[in-house]
């Protein structure tokens, strides 16, 4: 008994400390610094574990269901009676399988959590106001527009509120999304490495117009952006 | 083995009148099926309505986006609070935990006979929501500021929210008292059904949750109509209060459902596998209680993107994984039940079968949303509803589904197998997938939820196909489950009158229900000789081996 609880701490631990080790080794390795790349990297660190795990187990549930079907109506079960030491074992090792997998991806989600919530200091802050059913855009020299425009590689964070109800800025195209409430302050960072076009949308139930809560989110050439800041300056 | 027929000490009454006034548990257990299956009905309606609506960019079928919001906000609360809920705890508990730990009613049929009218006047209440003309349309989340300023009627959903948590909290303690006291003599805690481990670990949760959540909707009613500032932050409230206290009953909530699911899929996978469960011990002790432990410290999970501190969300990341430790062990007794079985296939089996492909699909698509990084984007879309449909919705309707087949020569003394039953279950299973795989695929591009319309995903693609193709497919599938879901409505009152007469223990099972009661059980369940079970008796005694 208690050799099996001291091989399985020790299965536990080894699991543990190799799968912090691996992620370590990720995040300092190639250092990925696009939160949305590092998004698509661990969903599909996340879905090849997920189907490991789905395929196994319904491979072993089909078997058995098509393998154990009675011959007679009198026919029954064959199973043993499990030992103490058995009923133990096989409480303690799935328990240390989906632990250690839990650890595991623990250790990479939280990796990439630090790249999402730790701002670049040249970030460019754009303060964002939610209305029912609008967003509200406020440049660093204090422009104010209704649609967003963002220079190339230039990191940006939102300092998001709310007027009146909760709201979510939701940036699909850039993985991420963070809820807008009234009284609260609230933040994301995006770093643009592509030059392209897409929406920002309201992500959490917000009454009538939620739906149609959008707005155009640009990635332009630094110089094109330094042009429409100033015109959208001379224009508010 | 005898039919009694004595009434033992209820007066005969007129049809009607005995139903409503009853106090016998298994009265109160179809009260509580009929009540939350007509409640599955408007709901389902309601999701036909929604897949409808979404199956094209823009409004073809709702008249306004209001309505749709109606819509969505009556399918969720009713679904989870007058389906799920009291179809498990409500019918299933009712019915079959007295006869399984063979006690002839529950301790206080009177309370009992209270929380079934309390159910049933909150459905009264919420279908009134159709008829008002400024029905609630806060989702069932109802998260304030916007429950509390819009100019719907919040306070039915808190009304609603009050009589079914009362109704629920009677029904917890009644039901406690009665497996600690009301147990056959020699009866010991290692000898009861899972299902009713299960029900008693669900009523637990009940007990302890629910106070919470009733605390947090009066406190909405309050902010509404009495002009107090708990949710307002322009006076010193916080908005986050709502959902952190809506949350911490609302997940447990999630476990209400999902524990008396398993409950019956055990039941029915060991009666028609002809086996013992495996490792029984393990999946009551670290398997459903290791649930029950866990339920009240993951519901920041529902908060991944609401601003709350690092630590909070890092730390309810690692006990939301750990979930998997729980239901894995209770998994691997239920695949182990299967090993070296001798499985009879019948209806209630073909939807046990089904169950473990959804727990499966339905828990293993939790596991990315368990990470607060893999949620800053999936939270509120269609991948999320996919999940929580598969493993919350599917999972336990089919689970119930699983034992009304399986119950129902008890109930009715006639089988409800046969051609119309095995077609609607494909109907059902097809469609199901048909229905909600497009959403998973979609929903991990941002398709998002609440959504009647998603204009701005208009040129999209994903695999070369768009977002409007795929939502066509979802709502073709909900056509199939539509179909199923009728034929087999057809199918359990046609069954319930005119079925193939099923004799007293048709599954040979070993459980109380089936060897010691008539079909049904009359007045006192048992005639006119007590249960007694030896030390060595299990519902599961198939094999001495």
């Amino acid at each position: 008994m208690r050799k099996l609880t001291l091989a399985m701490t020790g299965l536990v631990s080894t699991v543990l400390l190799s799968g912090q080790a691996f992620a370590n080794e990720q995040a300092g390795g190639n250092g990925l610094a696009v939160p949305n790349q590092s998004w698509e990297h661990l969903w599909h660190e996340v879905i090849v574990d997920i189907t490991v795990i789905g395929i196994i187990m319904a491979v072993l549930a089909v078997v058995m269901l098509v393998k154990y079907k009675a011959t007679s109506p009198d026919q029954v079960g064959t199973a043993k009676e499990l030992s103490s030491v058995q009923s133990i074992a096989y409480a303690l090792i799935p328990a240390a399988i989906f632990m250690a997998d839990d650890f595991y991806l623990a250790a990479n989600g939280w990796t990439v959590w630090n790249e999402y919530r730790r701002v670049p200091e040249n970030a460019m802050e754009i303060k964002v106001t939610a209305f029912q059913w609008y967003f509200e855009f406020e440049y660093p020299d204090g422009t104010v527009t209704d649609k967003l425009v963002i220079p190339h590689n230039q990191p940006v964070v939102f300092r998001m509120t709310s007027e009146d109800v909760i709201h979510d800025f939701g940036l699909p195209g850039f993985r991420v999304k963070e809820d807008v409430m009234p009284g609260r302050i609230t933040y994301i960072w995006i770093n643009p490495v592509e030059i392209r076009e897409t929406f920002v949308q309201c992500a959490e139930f917000c009454g009538q117009d939620h739906a149609q809560m959008s707005t155009s989110i640009s990635v332009v050439p630094q110089a094109q952006f330094d042009i429409w800041l100033a015109k959208m300056a001379a224009e508010g | 083995m005898s039919t009694p027929t004595s009434t033992a000490g209820h007066a005969p009454a007129s049809g009607l009148k005995e139903w409503i006034l009853t106090t016998d548990h298994k009265r109160i257990g179809v009260l509580y099926l009929v009540g939350s299956m007509a409640a599955f009905g408007v709901a389902g309606l309601m999701a036909i309505i929604i897949r409808l609506e979404q199956m094209q960019l823009g409004m073809q079928f709702v008249s306004s986006a209001t309505q749709y919001n109606g819509f969505l906000y009556f399918h969720g609360a009713a679904m989870v609070l007058a389906f799920l809920i009291p179809g498990l705890t409500g019918f299933a508990a009712n019915y079959f935990l007295p006869l399984m730990i063979g006690a002839r009613d529950v301790a206080f049929p009177r309370i009992n006979s209270f929380s079934v009218w309390l159910f049933y006047f909150a459905i009264v209440l919420a279908l009134l929501s159709f008829v008002v003309p400024d029905g609630p349309d806060i989702m069932w989340t109802g998260y304030p500021p916007y429950s509390i300023n819009t100019t719907a009627n919040t306070s039915m959903y808190v009304f609603t929210v009050h009589l079914l948590g009362f109704s629920s909290i009677l029904g917890a303690v009644n039901f406690l008292v009665t497996v600690i006291y009301m147990r056959a003599p020699g009866m010991g805690w290692n000898q009861l059904n899972i299902f009713v481990w299960t029900t008693i670990a669900a009523f637990v949760l009940q007990l302890v949750f629910i106070p919470v959540l009733a605390a947090a909707v009066t406190l909405l009613l309050f902010d509404k109509y009495l002009g107090t500032h708990f949710y307002d932050p322009s006076a010193g409230g916080d908005v986050l209060l709502y959902q952190n206290l809506f949350w911490f009953y609302s997940h447990p909530a999630v476990y209400v459902i999902f524990l008396p699911a398993v409950g019956i899929l055990f039941d029915v996978i060991a009666t028609m596998a002809k086996n013992r469960i495996f490792n029984y011990k393990a999946a009551v002790y670290p398997g459903i209680w290791g649930i029950v432990a866990i339920a009240g410290i993951v519901w920041i999970h529902h908060l991944y993107v609401t601003g709350m501190p690092d630590w909070i969300r890092l730390g309810h990341m690692v006990t939301t994984l750990l979930i998997s430790v729980p239901v894995g062990i209770l998994t691997l007794s239920l695949w182990g039940t299967l090993y070296k079985s001798a499985i009879t296939y019948n209806t209630a089996m073909m939807y046990a079968a089904s169950c473990l492909y959804l727990i499966l699909l339905g828990g293993l698509t939790g596991i990315p949303l368990a990470i607060p990084t893999m949620t800053l984007h999936l939270s509120e879309t269609s991948y999320v509803h996919a999940h929580f449909h598969f493993i919350m919705a599917l999972f336990s309707a089919f689970a119930l589904f699983s034992g009304v087949y399986y119950w129902f020569p008890k109930m009715t003394a006639r089988y409800a197998d046969g051609g119309l039953a095995t077609m609607s279950f494909w109907l059902n299973f097809i469609g199901v997938n048909v229905t909600f795989w497009p959403l998973f695929i979609i929903g991990k591009e941002g398709m998002p939820r609440r959504y009647w319309n998603y204009e701005m995903f208009a040129d999209m693609k994903v695999m070369g196909y768009s977002f409007e193709q795929f939502h066509t497919i979802a709502t073709y599938g909900s056509w199939l489950v539509a179909a199923g879901m009728i034929l087999q409505t057809i199918n359990f009152i046609y069954s319930s009158f005119a079925g193939k007469p099923a004799p007293l223990n048709p599954w040979n099972s070993q459980s109380l229900e089936w060897t010691h009661t008539a079909s049904p059980p009359g007045p006192g369940n048992f005639g006119d000789t007590d249960v007694v079970v030896d030390e060595n008796w299990t519902p599961y005694n198939y094999n001495q081996g």
